[in-house]
């Protein structure tokens, strides 16, 4: 069980770096088709920030911001909207995850998006539910 | 029976060794492999998807079926890792 760090330092340090982590895992999601990048990546480094919330706020504080169950959810909601995106294709005409008929401004780059950010989601919420349940495991 | 062994052993990696020499060369352009679908991801890949990342435009879109079960294998881990930690003793008093 990890819980609150004492020191002033290592929990103001912290709480500075997260807001860049957290932004640089979405632009890494979000140029994931147009630079090296993408969804498992950037899910990653999202899920990175977690865990140094963790360590320097202790589990407690975490579950009362993000709980659990939140957590739960999120893993597969992301492989909802990925798929979800795929039905949206098969329910206009073409086939599965063929997002060239959906009804935007260049539909593959954005269905590309889409999936990636599903991806992203599922990724990061696997990570933190693994690391909340390991470090809560008596 | 140690003998033996260590000849299923050598036979097993003579065998592998023989199937080795076969593997194409990596980026050799007149390799099977690079002939197939790939020169047409690299011509096409832009046209076709609008996106410059070549990487991301075949593992997200040509070959996004792969991608969607390559999400479903973490999604499985992590409920594996759930089930197994989240699990109370139904005897524990």
């Amino acid at each position: 069980m990890i819980t609150e760090q004492q020191s002033i330092i290592v929990k103001t340090i912290c709480r500075l770096l997260v807001p860049f982590i957290q932004v640089f895992g979405l632009y890494v999601i979000a140029h994931g088709h147009s630079s090296p990048g993408g969804g498992f990546q950037g899910g990653v480094i999202l899920a990175s920030s977690f865990i140094l919330l963790t360590i320097a706020y202790g589990i407690d504080e975490i579950k009362r911001r993000c709980s659990l169950a939140t957590v739960t959810l999120m893993t597969s909601s992301g492989i909802l909207l990925y798929a979800g995106i795929g039905m949206i294709c098969l329910l206009l005409g073409a086939n599965y995850l063929d997002y060239g008929v959906l009804p935007l401004t260049e539909p593959r780059s954005i269905g590309m998006l889409g999936i990636e950010i599903g991806v992203g989601i599922t990724v990061m919420a696997v990570l933190v539910s693994i690391f909340y349940d390991l470090i809560s495991f008596e | 029976m140690n003998y033996l062994r260590l000849l299923v052993t050598s036979l097993t990696g003579c065998l592998l060794i023989f199937g080795s020499l076969d593997i194409v060369n990596t980026g050799d352009p007149n390799s099977p492999p690079s002939l197939h679908v790939s020169p047409r991801y690299i011509e096409q890949g832009f046209e076709e998807t609008a996106v410059p990342n070549m990487v991301t435009a075949v593992l997200a879109d040509y070959r996004s079926f792969d991608t969607l079960g390559e999400v479903t294998v973490i999604f499985t881990a992590a409920m594996a890792v759930l089930l197994i930690l989240r699990m109370r003793p139904e005897n524990e008093s």
